[in-house]
């Protein structure tokens, strides 16, 4: 039995097979990014096991293809089967073994960065500092103590953990927060409209607005816009039902037992240990166009735990790389007074490099000994 | 006979090789120096290139072609050189004699729709099924046309009818002669020199009027017009002007070039006149009285002038007038098509005349051998003008597919000595140059790189790498559809070949096409690998199956899959013909399908030319691999003697 099983796995068949599929499902993910836009079409058919298809009647979701998970296992499960099939020591083959490993490593590589990587974006105004980086898609509630003028204690509750009837509590919160409502896509109006709400809290903003519930985004330029009501409970009742959304940037103020603190549904953040200044953005043109030439950020890092102070110069296809951090020049304001930068932190950088190099002196040695092996043979012929 | 033989080889390299000379000499000059002002240097589109290239570029957008005919040659008459304009001609008439250069029919309209929309369906002249008019003719429906540019322009590309877009490009062309019309002098000025100087005259009464005026007091009206008249026409020609004609004042801020109008405008102040605009207001004078004495004289003093403050400028702009006027990649191209025809003969005359054919089989891989130099010199050329690697956009990567063709055609010929080499080698180097050519049509060739792009190690190493893995798959597609074709129409695959004799040219084939695909695997995947670490280092991701990047993974894919087929033993040498085929479609989608994807597929007007040629080459495709699949019984080459029954063991 076992023995069958691994023939099935380790055979070259499937590798032909897999490979097979593997083209059919880049090709038709490629055509989807058409109409689903890159990041739906990524999910459902890159990073899932299956494809699903559903019936236009019914809610089923009927698997009808492999996904890129499923196809990427099976071949690292192949390649690895293989091996032990296949290689005898002794025979002349270090380069398939080299191109393989290269293969596997660069195949673990990409499902190590899709579980482990994060991204978020550092905007700054020049002259602005920050020590923290923002999601382009995630939210949390932040509530701010912001008593002691030196530093503010914040607890930030993800926005995963926002559903409705829920109580939260934490111990560096005086009050617990119950969840009245939330929609993790919404809209808000200043006039009553069709199929929207009028919004009842007892603190706060919220007076004469109506809300609506709105389905996920799925285009890659927009992003999910929450907002929930959150009752503050102290142990004598209620502070106030408030109103957070994504659509009040500005933070909403209560006071409590002498301490002052700020509400707010905001992007959740990413603390660094450091701060970053942008001195200043630079956008160069072609002369007597309007091609851009590059796109620089000048900025000012500094480091109070280590005594660091640098300035650092993060251009195209030149990435700041610090603390496991990558910032990369990703955008910019309009009126170019202001730089958009990328943060990535992937654990799994390096993969493709050393996979890279393994491959590709795989492919050279096995090119050369067959070249080798090629010319003696005519001459000898 | 035998002779004969071994001299036709010779004779056709030194036809070829001939030509080539003849066109790298030095030209005569005519009465007017009109070259000399060609190689002058202007700034357009962020670089620094001769008028020519202004005017060839132009005229490829207007009238898609490179000069302007200016006699009617019915096609059979090959011989018969029709007098033309080439495009530094054309933009002297542009700038110096608009009269005359609006009676030259340049604009070329293709969509019948857009004829019968504008009534022009008595106008034009009508050369080949193509129209073309002439400004004059254009002149009253000028405005419909701007208005129905203007409505095509509000909406995406993918939304436009195929009418629209040709308005649209219509619009276009009529602007950008227009904007040439005013590129130096203001349109319509018969003595630029004399403007100036009454320019120079008027300005002093003309800016003292002024500020009586502007303190409130009593202004010279009269002087206030006078300066106001001229003023007016500079500001028109800043406003259109199109390349940046007057170099900078101070030489060291070598990017300060400025439109003639603008600085015209900026000499109010001072009332000095640069010198460059002296020279060139002598240079439209002369021209516009027809005194070629004068004209050259200004040309050439120009040209010292800037020699001595701008020489690189003046060095480059020499240069690329050159490489415009030699035409290297059509001359490798014409070379690569009579090497095809020959290697094709070759193959054809293989058993009936052997003689024969090794006599033309030697003359194609000479030709092939020509043609690459050619093609290399055009390539290296190229580099040092634009200072960059050599594929930079989809046109150079044109020619760079077929360079690599080349290459590999030449070293599969010189080991497997049966035209085969030279026929696919000859094939794809005319078949890429063609595309190159049309792909140049759309303007600038050597356009500047946006930010992410300008960087020569990735250019050099990521774009260089995965191009040539779609030249080494391209080959063996070819090598594939040479083995279709071969076995089912002639009996060439069972016939023994080759240095020792021993091989059928069926099993040689499938060796040739083996190493090939080996090849296009570690090319394609390392570049593919390398495209991904540049994605890393300017975006923060290695991988994020973006179209461009799929198009290059499903090549690596589809060769990998080859290869594990072959050791599989799932497909012998027919399958493996098939296989690589098929790999032609794969390539032919990554290096342009991708970029059709945004151009939209849910637009109703999408036909355009390259997505309907692409799918014509789909088809022929599908057409040979249905031809590779017949019953061998079908296939002349095997039909007395099947196929060995053993796989291929390479």
């Amino acid at each position: 039995m076992f023995e069958r099983v691994f023939k099935i796995f380790s055979s070259l068949k499937l590798t032909v097979i897999l490979l097979a599929l593997g083209l059919v499902l880049v090709f038709w993910g490629t055509m989807a990014q058409v109409h689903l836009g890159l990041f739906k079409a990524q999910n459902d058919f890159f990073r899932s096991f299956f494809i699903y298809w559903s019936p236009e009647w019914s809610t089923w979701r009927i698997p009808i293809f492999p996904g890129g998970y499923l196809i990427g296992w099976l071949l690292l499960l192949n390649l690895f089967t293989a091996h032990f099939r296949y290689y005898q020591p002794g025979q002349k083959k270090y380069g398939i073994v080299m191109i393989h490993l290269g293969v596997m490593l660069l195949l673990l590589g990409q499902l190590l960065t899709d579980t482990f990587s994060s991204e978020s974006i550092l905007h700054l105004r020049t002259g602005e500092t920050k020590n923290y980086s923002e999601s382009s898609r995630q939210y949390e509630l932040a509530i701010v103590d912001t008593t002691d003028p030196q530093t503010d204690t914040v607890v930030a509750i993800p926005a995963s953990r926002l559903v409705a009837g829920r109580d939260l509590t934490n111990p560096a919160m005086p009050f617990a927060v119950r969840v009245e409502r939330y929609y993790s896509n919404s809209s808000l109006v200043e006039k009553p409209a069709e199929g929207y709400e009028p919004i009842a809290t007892t603190a706060g903003f919220g007076s004469g607005i109506w809300w609506r519930g709105l389905p996920h985004e799925t285009d890659t330029d927009k992003r999910d816009m929450p907002s929930g009501i959150m009752d503050l409970r102290g142990p004598q009742g209620s502070l106030g039902a408030y109103l957070v959304s994504a659509y009040i940037t500005r933070p909403q103020t209560l006071v409590y037992n002498g301490h002052q603190y700020q509400l707010s549904l905001r992007p959740q953040r990413y603390y660094m240990p450091f701060n970053i200044q942008l001195l200043e953005f630079k956008h160069d043109k072609y002369p007597g166009t309007n091609i851009p030439k590059n796109f620089s950020s000048r900025i000012r890092l500094t480091r109070p735990a280590t005594g660091e102070d640098r300035e650092v110069l993060i251009y195209m296809n030149n990435p700041l790389r610090y603390t496991g951090n990558t910032y990369y020049q990703a955008s910019f304001d309009p009126d170019d007074k202001g730089t958009v930068l990328q943060v990535v932190h992937n654990p799994s950088w390096l993969t493709p490099y050393f996979s890279c190099v393994l491959v590709g002196i795989g492919l050279i040695v096995q090119f050369v000994t067959h070249l080798v092996w090629f010319a003696t043979k005519r001459k000898t012929s | 006979m035998k002779t004969l033989y071994k001299i036709l080889p010779w004779f056709f390299l030194a036809l070829f090789a001939m030509e080539i000379v003849a066109v790298l000499m030095p030209r005569k000059k005519g009465a007017l120096h009109a070259a000399a002002f060609g190689r002058l240097p202007v700034l357009l589109d962020g670089r620094i290139q001769p008028f020519d290239s202004v005017a060839r570029n132009a005229l490829l957008q207007i009238r898609s072609t490179g000069d302007v005919p200016l006699e009617e040659v019915p096609a059979w008459q090959f011989w018969h050189h029709p007098r033309k304009l080439n495009s530094t001609d054309w933009l002297l008439e542009v700038l110096f004699k608009p009269d005359l250069a609006d009676t030259r029919p340049i604009f070329l309209i293709h969509h019948p729709d857009v004829i019968s929309e504008l009534n022009l369906g008595h106008k034009g002249i009508d050369k080949s099924g193509l129209r073309y008019y002439t400004y004059a003719e254009l002149e009253p429906v000028v405005n419909e046309i701007f208005a129905q540019a203007r409505q095509a322009n509000r909406l995406e590309d993918a939304q436009r009818t195929t009418y629209q877009k040709q308005v649209l490009k219509l619009a276009n062309a009529v602007m950008l002669y227009r904007q040439l019309k005013n590129s130096i002098e203001p349109e319509g000025t018969h003595n630029f020199v004399a403007l100036l100087a009454d320019y120079q005259a008027a300005l002093p009464a003309g800016l003292a009027a002024a500020q009586a005026q502007q303190a409130g007091g009593k202004a010279d009206e009269q002087a206030l017009r006078k300066l106001a008249g001229i003023a007016q026409q500079f500001e028109t020609v800043s406003k259109l002007a199109h390349p940046l004609v007057v170099p900078p004042a101070d030489p060291a801020d070598k990017d300060a070039w400025a439109n003639m109008g603008a600085c015209l405008l900026g000499t109010m102040r001072t009332g000095e006149i640069p010198p460059a605009v002296q020279f060139f207001a002598q240079m439209a004078t002369a021209y516009g009285h027809d005194d070629a004495a004068a004209f050259n004289s200004a040309v050439a003093g120009y040209q010292n002038w800037l020699a001595a403050r701008f020489p690189r400028a003046v060095a480059k702009g020499r240069a690329e007038y050159y490489f415009n006027q030699i035409k290297l990649f059509l001359h490798a191209m014409i070379i690569y098509l009579m090497a095809f025809v020959l290697a094709g003969g070759a193959l054809l005359t293989y058993g009936l005349l052997p003689g024969l054919s090794e006599s033309l089989r030697r003359s194609a891989f000479y030709l092939i051998c020509l043609a690459f130099v050619v093609h290399t010199f055009g390539l290296i050329f190229r580099m040092m003008l634009e200072g960059r690697p050599p594929v930079t956009n989809l046109y150079s990567s044109a020619i760079f597919i077929g360079w690599g063709a080349c290459v590999l055609g030449i070293g599969l010929e010189r080991v497997y000595k049966v035209g085969l080499g030279s026929a696919v080698a000859g094939l794809a180097g005319f078949v890429t140059l063609l595309i190159a050519h049309n792909l140049a049509l759309g303007g600038d060739t050597m356009e500047m790189l946006r930010a992410v792009l300008d960087t020569n190690f990735w250019l050099a190493t990521h774009v260089v790498v995965v191009t040539l893995g779609y030249s080494a798959t391209f080959v063996a597609g070819m090598l594939g559809i040479a083995y279709v074709l071969l076995g089912v129409f002639t009996p060439l695959l069972s016939t023994k070949v080759g240095a020792a004799g021993d091989l059928a040219l069926g099993k040689a084939l499938a060796k040739m096409v083996y190493a090939i695909v080996c090849f296009a695997t570690l090319f394609s995947f390392v570049g593919t690998v390398l495209g991904g670490i540049w994605a890393d280092q300017s975006w923060g991701r290695f991988w994020g199956w973006d179209p461009k990047e799929n198009g290059a993974l499903m090549i690596v894919i589809w060769n990998a899959l080859i290869l594990h087929a072959l050791w599989a033993k799932l497909v012998r040498d027919r399958g493996l013909m098939n296989l690589v085929i098929f790999g032609n479609v794969v390539t032919a989608f990554s290096w342009f399908g991708v970029n059709m994807l945004g151009v939209g597929l849910h637009s109703y007007g999408f036909m355009d030319a390259a997505f309907k040629w692409l799918m014509l080459f789909n088809a022929s495709q599908i057409f040979l691999i249905a031809l590779g699949l017949l019953p061998v019984d079908l296939w002349r080459s095997f039909r007395n003697s099947p196929p060995s029954a053993a796989p291929v063991r390479v």
